[in-house]
């Protein structure tokens, strides 16, 4: 409990090696893409400018910029931990673009689990973004989760933070 | 694509080869952090975290709001104008004095590793750096020719705590069969 608000948080040794995570589907619009670049300020008109996309960049329209990515990642990872999940890194390839028109799917698996020296409990998941039977996108995330109900892995500072 | 067309990218200079490993472009964000912003953000990707619409949940969990750890590099990116300014601005200098300096006119960004330390707090003033840490050799992609190369942004706080350190490798490259301008 959070001073009268429920917070739901998973814990480290609710999570097994192999487990999937739900499937979040996301239908992408033009505005999707624009308020991601505009949300990240991003200006650059590949994100909004279709005949730009087309005629400098080479792509068939516009499409998700590099930031807002990063944020459907941790909004879709966090989605699973709970507030308590504590993002330390994030890694990513983008592929092939994501372009308006396209239906995403966010799907990931645990990869490993670790307890660190400071005694941070840390979950590896395998994230995808797949458009189709194409992965536009793969992610890597460690994400911090607490041991138990009393732990809370955004307390750490210092040496006791590795992400 | 014949092997003709990357011999025709220019050699790296040696002035940009002696900026691997330098600190470039040092400067502070253009306004505090702010809940705008990370409400805006929130709401592009439909993220419903408690911890950013929630000021109890904050409280409790991360002693007051804070952003998205994502959002490090809305911080960072100049406004689109400003008075006085006669040039664009833009966020990742290091990246646009590559293309030049390497007569690449296109670019992308074809991966990202983000490593998330302090959090970072509504009414911080947010401090980056760009550190280029390397170029390739000449490679070909399905987009073109041109080179990789990686930078890392450092993000510090007015307290000068690391708040994190996003690495770019971005691709630089002409489109095949593209004309030279």
């Amino acid at each position: 409990m959070t001073g009268g608000a429920v917070v739901e948080r998973l814990l480290y040794g609710d999570v097994v090696v192999g487990g999937a995570l739900p499937v979040l589907g996301i239908d992408v619009t033009a505005t999707t893409v624009v308020l991601g670049a505009l949300a990240s300020r991003d200006w650059r008109p590949m994100h909004h400018d279709r005949d730009f996309a087309i005629q400098r960049n080479g792509t068939r329209d516009i499409f998700l910029n590099t930031p807002n990515q990063a944020a459907w990642f941790e909004r879709y990872v966090t989605d699973w931990t709970g507030p308590t999940g504590r993002l330390g890194r994030m890694t990513f390839h983008m592929n092939t673009p994501v372009f308006p028109g396209d239906h995403m799917a966010f799907m990931a698996t645990v990869d490993g689990t670790e307890i660190d020296g400071a005694g941070c409990g840390w979950i590896t998941l395998d994230v995808v973004l797949r458009v189709g039977d194409v992965t536009n996108t793969a992610c890597t995330t460690r994400v911090a989760l607490p041991l138990d109900k009393d732990d809370n892995p955004w307390t750490r500072r210092g040496d006791a933070w590795r992400p | 694509m014949s092997n003709s067309s990357i011999t025709e990218l220019i050699p790296v200079p040696d002035e940009v080869t002696a900026r691997i490993g330098l600190i470039q472009y040092e400067v502070e964000g253009g306004f505090p952090v702010e809940n705008g912003y990370v409400w805006t953000t929130c709401a592009s990707v439909e993220n419903a975290n408690p911890l950013f619409w929630n000021e109890t949940v904050a409280n409790e969990l991360t002693n007051g709001p804070i952003a998205p750890p994502t959002m490090l590099s809305v911080w960072f990116r100049p406004h689109h104008w400003s008075p006085g300014r006669t040039e664009s601005a833009v966020p990742l200098q290091a990246h646009f004095d590559l293309k030049d300096a390497l007569d690449l006119p296109e670019a992308i960004i074809s991966s990202n590793t983000n490593t998330f330390h302090e959090p970072v707090r509504i009414g911080d003033r947010v401090r980056s750096r760009q550190i280029l840490r390397s170029i390739s050799e000449p490679k070909t992609t399905k987009l073109g020719y041109g080179r990789f190369w990686t930078i890392d942004v450092e993000y510090l706080n007015q307290k000068d705590s690391l708040l994190g350190v996003e690495s770019y490798t971005a691709f630089g490259y002409r489109r095949l069969g593209g004309d030279r301008s």
